[in-house]
């Protein structure tokens, strides 16, 4: 049969020679490589001290965004929903009462939000879908868990740390956020 | 002050000695489980435990403590008695050896002058040998006590294996016999003071005991009574908690003391080479003279962990083969050319 | 009574003990177990000889070597105290005649001898150490010892003549 490629080496069935059968030159041979590999360096990483830096396109956790002054954008339009190719996503909306403006940015809102992550691929299809800049994906890596139940986001979960109560945690997030625009743009 | 024709200040100096010696043997193997997956790490280009304590130094009393509080299991259809037994054994006969070893010279404390070593008999390496070949009641016992088809082959094995490489060991150990003409340990180091070390005589038997003690260690690559990818476990799989600690240490306390053994039979003991021992004050030779074995000993160990992780295991006929085929009348050679070139000097002076 | 004789009593009935045992263990591997401690136990009359050659030696050659053979066999052929076949009583009464002929035996070939004269030397003989044990075989007693040497030889021989003859 005719190879495919060049790429294949013939096995060498010689008998062995007198060094060879003797062992120890090979031995010594394979612990001098041993030895080298003993003062190379090493390639673990010491993680939760050490990260290494995720691709500007990395998928974790999602997280639900806030405006500037904290309202929530997401107005439960259901398109993230649609868009969702492993059908993870559910709402519920809700109309906005007078005196919650300061907390929902439009007159609709998603009361109950609603993210499987057993079901999630983290392809990020939600977040190309949202046309409110309400839903992003971010670099935190969904946890280990003992029960189904906890694998299911709630809106308490998924939302962004309020930038009045909260400033330091929500900047931080919005950090993420803004990379992840920048990179997309 | 003697009553019943015992000094017993003697007496309180050897407890003293014993106790020195056992708990260092035990923080040296200790530290070797330690140095042993620091080493593999190191090999496989990985760090190894590093968190319990800087740079993991606590993670060998995290595994004693672990293996402390893990449930304590004899199973239903084991001897029980025996099943206990083995274990212990295997730790006793460990210990056992250190008896002989010569530690460093003379310390001089209270006026009196005390010697570095338990017990100076007459026929230091014949015990070792006789407690080495003793070593194998362990294995034998825990398996066969374990009611388990898989620790009863992995210690029939072990105690093939052993006596097998104890054969290759003993001759090429009369080779060096009969270049030194003493079976005390201690005259040996002696003899072998300023560099005159007897790897320079017997370089062959030096390798040949190196191959043997591996394999009386029960290391890779002649680690077949523990081969886990066939017996599962070998003779200590029924084993858990300290009973299966006591196992896993007694291999490394052997290796130490073989580290020990080699050191004093073939690289001089606590000579320390290139430093004439006796300008030096009494006290600090016989601490220096330690600490040059102990380093010995640490590079022992350390070539027991290179070839672990360098070399995989022997086939088990390939191991007899090896063992009876080759190592056998090679010593036996190495006993006949020594023995000739010992004639010949003799006829020559 | 010194350390020596202390000592001496203990071991004695330990190794009678133990030598019982042996006999009365219904478990073979029990037994053989009891075996390696009465062997220990001579071996600690050896070093009260000051006889330490001889001690270390029994220890490697019989406790260390043979006994583990012995262990061998009993665990391979897996014998428990319930596979032991219960013997005829006539061939139980016929051993112990047989085993107190040899006894007689012995007695009678060893009450007149040298040996049972003079004092034992207590801690204090040394032809027991190697050296003066060396000299007393390859001098006094070398045909004896090339003679054993030759009979091991056909013992090997004997092995691998059996070993051969299933190829």
């Amino acid at each position: 049969m005719q190879s495919l490629t060049q790429r294949a080496q013939p096995v060498d069935r010689r008998p062995m020679t007198w060094v060879e059968k003797i062992y120890l030159w090979n031995i010594f041979r394979g612990m001098l490589i041993t030895l080298v590999h003993l003062f190379s360096k090493k390639v673990t990483i010491n993680y939760p001290e050490q990260t290494r830096p995720f691709s500007p396109v990395f998928r974790g956790l999602h997280i639900l965004n806030r405006d500037e002054e904290g309202r929530e954008r997401c107005t439960a339009c259901g398109l993230c929903a649609v868009a969702c190719p492993a059908e993870a996503i559910t709402m519920e909306a809700a109309e906005r009462l007078p005196g919650e403006e300061k907390l929902y940015r439009e007159e609709k809102y998603a009361a109950r939000y609603e993210i499987n992550m057993l079901r999630c691929i983290f392809c990020g299809l939600c977040e190309e879908a949202c046309p409110k800049d309400a839903i992003y994906l971010t670099e935190t890596i969904a946890p280990a868990n003992y029960s189904r139940r906890s694998f299911i986001y709630g809106k308490e979960d998924l939302l962004i740390p309020d930038p009045n109560t909260q400033p330091a945690e929500y900047a931080k997030a919005r950090g993420q956020i803004d990379k992840k625009k920048k990179a997309g743009a | 002050m003697t009553i019943l024709n015992i000094d017993w200040f003697f007496a309180l100096e050897k407890l003293i000695l014993i106790a020195v010696v056992i708990t260092g043997a035990l923080v040296i193997a200790m530290y070797s489980t330690y140095a042993e997956r620091k080493v593999a790490a190191f090999i496989q280009d990985r760090r190894g435990p590093n968190r319990a304590g800087p740079f993991g130094l606590f993670q060998p009393l995290a595994d004693g403590l672990k293996l402390f509080f893990k449930e304590e299991i004899i199973p239903s259809h084991s001897n029980k008695v025996l099943f206990v037994l083995g274990p212990s054994l295997a730790m006793l006969t460990a210990m056992m050896t250190s008896a002989v070893i010569p530690w460093g010279s003379k310390v001089e404390l209270f006026g009196r002058s005390i010697d570095l070593q338990i017990a100076d008999i007459n026929i230091g390496i014949l015990f070792v040998f006789g407690v080495v070949s003793l070593g194998v009641y362990g294995i034998l016992i825990g398996a066969w006590s374990s009611n388990n088809k898989f620790s009863l082959l992995g210690g029939l094995r072990g105690a093939s294996q052993i006596i097998s490489y104890e054969l290759a060991m003993g001759i090429s150990l009369i080779a060096l016999l009969m270049v030194t003409g003493t079976l005390s340990l201690k005259e040996m180091v002696e003899q072998q003071r300023h560099g005159h070390w007897n790897i320079i005589h017997q370089p062959l038997g030096f390798l040949i005991f190196l191959i043997c003690a591996f394999a009386e260690c029960n290391r890779t690559p002649f680690d077949l009574p523990e081969a886990e990818n066939e017996l599962n476990c070998g003779y200590h799989s029924e084993y858990s908690s300290m009973k299966l600690g006591f196992y896993l240490f007694a291999e490394y306390i052997n290796m130490f003391i073989s580290g020990a053994v080699m050191a004093c039979l073939y690289f001089g003991g606590y000579d320390i080479p290139f430093v004439d021992e006796s300008a030096l004050a009494v006290n600090t030779a016989a601490i220096l003279g330690a600490v040059a074995l102990l380093v010995k000993v640490g590079l022992f160990i350390f070539l027991f962990m290179w070839v672990r992780w360098t070399i995989p295991r022997f086939r088990y006929d390939q191991l007899m083969r090896l063992g009876w085929k080759n190592l056998i009348p090679l010593s036996l050679l190495n006993m006949f050319v020594t023995g000739a070139w010992i004639l010949w000097k003799s006829k020559s002076h | 009574m010194g350390i020596t004789q202390i000592l001496f009593w203990f071991l004695t009935a330990l190794v009678l003990g133990s030598a019982l045992m042996v006999i009365f263990s219904k478990n073979p591997v029990h037994s053989v177990l009891w075996l390696i401690v009465t062997f220990f136990c001579i071996s600690g009359h050896y070093i009260l000889l000051n006889a330490q050659f001889l001690a270390i030696v029994n220890v490697i050659v019989y406790a260390g070597a043979i006994m583990v053979l012995f262990l061998f066999v009993v665990m391979l052929m897996n014998l428990n105290a319930e596979t032991e076949p219960q013997k005829n009583k006539w061939l139980k009464f016929a051993g112990a005649i047989a085993g107190s002929c040899l006894l007689l035996v012995l007695v009678a070939a060893l009450k007149d001898t040298d040996a049972m004269r003079q004092e034992v030397l207590m801690k204090t003989g040394d032809i027991g150490l190697i050296h003066n044990l060396g000299m007393v075989l390859f001098r006094d007693y070398l045909l004896p010892f090339e003679i054993s040497s030759v009979l091991f030889l056909s013992a090997m021989v004997g092995t691998v003549v059996i070993g051969k003859k299933g190829d």
